[in-house]
């Protein structure tokens, strides 16, 4: 045992091991409050659609060479979150479908593209850490967490200075647009705030894996929490300290990504039976 | 004072009317009910009151001192919240919304409304409950509190006792009664009970089948069709 911590403090003394906690615990805290209002309005997949069309925009980057991927691949995520987030009652196609849809197409012409193109000698693995994750979360610079910092930090305000209209157009998006409330505008933003923790996260645990940091916390909070402050919460926490331990535990050798997922599984199957067990009676 | 004046207002989609030649007009403290059969433009009726879509033709215009912010909406319930988290507390307040301010919290003003609607339909008690968990006339006295928290002017009810077993139906009919009466809320509602709107209502709009009906209640038992359903006991019910 006393070889086991004294294993973590040797890791925890690493810069790149600290970075991934701290990029790691950002992302879980903000991917988890977006996961309520998505779950709520029936849009658990868009991450995962989204999630496969940064891995299109990735795949884009590389062929044309782009040193700095991320200014490729957040414009193309956001644009296609808010075509999907705001056109999904008009369309011809409709929502799932649509999501569907854009998502194995991008993953598709993803591949293609980078089998076609890349120079790289190891291609299968590339693809491989960038759906799974992998160890790229180990390979970050100083400005990567800078930027990850900032990004987190600016979807945590937008998130607390529009929790009230989060909220309004989540339960009741025509009461509040037919009471003067500005719905449409609310939605856009969270489609925009959708698009940047999707393409942060995908840094942590890897585009096919999105989803479930997106839809975990929220759906195990439900499980126990009946007020929308509550489960926002509970979420939160539920997600920062599942991925903490996930980062942990990955240091013994496993995939980050893939570990993170676990725990959370591990946490949804604790609160639903924490949920049965009092049955409504907790706050 | 006149508060809503439609005239020759032609309702429908892609360019095909549903309805035309639609004129009425609400004043403050009527009591409107919009009667008709199933897709006879009922529901495209309220969505045009309520701004969010646009007449083909024809013009609906809200009196000078009236906002679209003034006007409180009692939607059908969606599928969303049937398992929606949400304490009764916070949707009677996300009805405050409406008031603006770019405060990211609700002011003390605003709480205190929410709660003086919450004791008005009977909820105060319920305050802490969880929306999915309470019965169907708990979750419409929830709604129709946060439509007050929205207006003290008008209010467009949406079939507001769709679902709902007789003896409960009738009490969520005298709330809205009082609501008109004690407070001066005008009232607009859509419905198919056609019972119940000539028993509470005090002006009856009929739409789909010509001729149009609208006017006062009494005249429309005078008309062919309210004739029809006078004779059939419906005002005895």
């Amino acid at each position: 045992m006393s070889e086991l911590i004294y294993r973590f403090q040797y890791y925890f003394s690493m810069p790149m091991v600290q970075y991934a906690m701290v990029v790691g615990v950002l992302i879980a805290l903000c991917s988890s409050l977006l996961g309520v209002p998505l779950v709520l309005k029936r849009f658990s997949f868009i991450g995962d659609g989204l999630s496969h069309v940064a891995f299109g925009a990735l795949a884009i980057a590389t062929v044309l060479k782009i040193t700095n991927d991320m200014l490729l691949i957040l414009p193309i995520t956001i644009i296609t979150a808010i075509l999907l987030l705001q056109a999904g009652q008009n369309t011809k196609i409709k929502g799932d479908a649509a999501v569907a849809m854009i998502s194995v197409g991008a993953l598709a012409i993803g591949y293609l593209l980078i089998s076609v193109f890349s120079e790289s000698a190891n291609i299968s693995g590339d693809v491989c850490s960038t759906l799974f994750g992998s160890t790229q979360i180990l390979t970050l610079t100083v400005t990567d967490v800078w930027m990850c910092a900032g990004m987190s930090v600016l979807v945590l305000l937008l998130f607390a200075l529009f929790y009230r209209q989060i909220f309004a157009v989540t339960f009741d998006e025509s009461f509040a647009a037919a009471t003067g409330v500005r719905a449409n505008l609310y939605n856009l933003l969270i489609a925009v705030i959708t698009a940047i923790v999707i393409v942060l996260a995908m840094n942590l645990v890897g585009s096919l894996l999105i989803s479930a940091l997106v839809i975990f916390p929220a759906l195990s909070a439900m499980r126990v929490f009946k007020n929308f402050k509550a489960v926002i919460l509970c979420s939160a926490l539920i997600s920062v300290l599942a991925s903490a331990l996930g980062i942990l535990l990955s240091l013994l050798g496993t995939p980050v990504g893939p570990t993170i997922v676990a725990v959370d599984i591990a946490v949804f199957l604790i609160f639903t039976l924490i949920g049965k067990i009092f049955g409504g009676k907790v706050a | 004072m006149r508060q809503l004046t439609c005239r020759e207002v032609a309702l429908g989609y892609e360019g095909k009317a549903i309805v035309e030649d639609l004129n009425f007009h609400v004043d403050k403290g009527d009591y409107l009910c919009i009667v008709g059969e199933n897709g006879s433009g009922k529901s495209t009726l309220m969505k045009t009151l309520l701004n969010l879509k646009k007449p083909l033709r024809g013009a609906l215009e809200l009196d000078a001192s009236l906002s679209h912010k003034m006007i409180g909406y009692l939607p059908q319930q969606t599928i969303v919240q049937k398992d929606f988290p949400a304490s009764v507390r916070e949707i009677v307040l996300s009805g405050c919304l409406n008031r603006g301010g770019i405060r990211p919290f609700y002011s003390k003003a605003e709480k205190e409304a929410a709660r003086s609607n919450m004791e008005k339909m009977g909820i105060l008690p319920l305050e802490k409950r969880c929306y999915r968990e309470l019965s169907g006339g708990q979750q419409q006295r929830v709604l129709l509190a946060r439509a007050l928290s929205a207006t003290r002017e008008v209010l467009l009810l949406d079939e507001p006792v769709a679902g709902l077993d007789p003896k409960v139906t009738k009490e969520m009919y005298e709330l809205i009664g009082k609501l008109n009466r004690e407070e001066g809320i005008t009232i607009i509602m859509v419905s198919h009970d056609i019972a119940a709107a000539v028993r509470y209502a005090s002006h009856i709009l009929h739409i789909g089948r010509k001729p149009l009906f609208f006017g006062k209640t009494a005249d429309y038992l005078q008309t062919p069709i309210g004739k029809a359903f006078a004779e059939m006991g419906g005002e005895q019910e």
